[in-house]
């Protein structure tokens, strides 16, 4: 029962507290771009949460035996026990997650159509997402077992998702308001953005 | 040769901002301008990775298969960032800690990325270094002016110096707390980019 409640908080901690979008300014780029228009973000928003989920436990089995100091004892050689690779962590996490947003295509367009076809162009845009490789990062830098950073990464997603949701349907809206021409499209989608990552801020008491 | 290359470096700085007109390198933009030490330091950092990679891309580009020069810009752009993460790890470690994943992040950075694509991949070694060097310092610009808001507005400092002085703290002048907060850094980005696009004249549709 502890160790549930333990995960819920994560969950709840990367969704709504530190949403990987609203308080890590990560993944703006996509954000940004896509959201202009509800059923694509949505399609971004499922692909995003179903690449983090896969990649985060994945770069979590590559840190801890391959990457870390001392992760190559499992070798039982004792000239590899004290090596660190830690400085090659930014260059095998991206290689790993375009590997693995390639071998997902594959395997979706093999199984399942229906999905590939929804998810359509945001598979491949998703491995230059700056969300993806930040979740990853943030795992190593917040120490995570193995099951929390399964947790982490779906949930992390789920914020991700969350968030370019809220703000398609509200840039959804925006198209019948009058607004200042220079703040157009860039300018009133940073100051919405503003507000609700400020509305996401009253959960910060949360603490399940 | 002067007139035509000056534009290469001085169009991103205003006309033809990598933040505000292209929409490129956002994320970074906000999550490193609480102060202006850490605005600069990323600022640095990003120029360093955007000039060498957009020279050894232009050098390299007629010999990177089309097939595959996503993953060999991103096998350069990634090496350039472990060097810099490394140098910035060595010796300034302190405001290192404070940048946490973002230096990691300059990978994924769309500038870095966009820049190779759009402009390296056809153009020569010396005007892609310009083009570097301007994208890398408009973006700078950009950031420092959101961070000098933020740390004024939000700590009532400059560079870390205190420029609030006491007396209006004692008349009950307080920190608006929200500066240093994520809210915080997309208003006043929206605000800047207002005002720049304002300034410069480009509408959006």
């Amino acid at each position: 029962m502890e160790m549930l409640s333990h995960y819920l908080s994560i969950a709840a901690q990367s969704i709504f507290v530190q949403n990987i979008l609203l308080s890590s300014f990560l993944g703006m780029c996509s954000f940004l771009a896509i959201s202009k228009k509800v059923e694509t973000s949505f399609g971004l928003g499922l692909a995003v949460i179903f690449v983090n989920g896969i990649t985060v436990p994945m770069n979590w089995l590559i840190q801890k035996y391959l990457l870390e100091e001392g992760a190559l004892s499992w070798t039982g050689l004792t000239s590899l026990a004290n090596v660190d690779l830690s400085f090659l962590t930014f260059i095998t996490f991206i290689a790993t997650i375009a590997a693995m947003v390639q071998l997902v295509e594959m395997v979706l367009d093999k199984f399942s159509p229906t999905l590939y076809q929804a998810l359509g162009i945001f598979l491949p845009l998703i491995a230059v997402n700056c969300a993806i490789l930040g979740s990853s990062l943030f795992m190593v830098e917040r120490s995570y077992n193995f099951p929390e950073s399964v947790v982490y990464g779906i949930s992390a997603g789920f914020g991700f998702f969350l968030a370019i949701t809220t703000m398609a349907s509200i840039r959804y809206k925006l198209k019948y308001s009058n607004v200042p021409a220079g703040l157009k499209g860039l300018g009133i989608a940073m100051i919405l953005t503003g507000l609700i990552s400020m509305a996401y801020m009253s959960f910060s008491g949360i603490n399940l | 040769m002067a007139n035509k290359s000056l534009p290469i470096f001085t169009d991103p700085l205003n006309q033809n901002n990598p933040i505000t007109k292209q929409v490129l390198g956002v994320c970074s933009a906000l999550a490193v301008t609480v102060k202006l030490d850490t605005a600069v330091v990323m600022t640095l950092a990003l120029v360093f990775v955007l000039v060498l990679s957009n020279m050894i891309i232009s050098a390299l580009r007629n010999y990177i298969p089309s097939k595959i020069r996503i993953i060999v810009m991103l096998t350069v752009i990634a090496s350039l960032v472990i060097l810099a993460d490394q140098v910035l790890k060595a010796f300034l470690f302190d405001i290192s800690k404070q940048l946490s994943v973002f230096v990691g992040l300059i990978i994924t950075n769309c500038i870095v990325m966009g820049r190779a694509e759009a402009f390296a991949m056809q153009n020569d070694v010396k005007s892609s270094a310009l083009d570097g060097l301007g994208n890398g310092l408009g973006y700078g610009i950009i950031l420092i002016l959101v961070s000098t808001f933020r740390e004024i507005l939000g700590s009532g400092s400059f560079f870390g110096l205190k420029v609030v002085p006491q007396f209006m703290y004692d008349l009950g002048y307080v920190n608006n707390g929200l500066m240093l907060l994520a809210p915080g850094a997309f208003i006043v980005l929206g605000l800047i980019i207002w005002v720049q696009r304002t300034i410069i004249g480009y509408r959006e549709d």
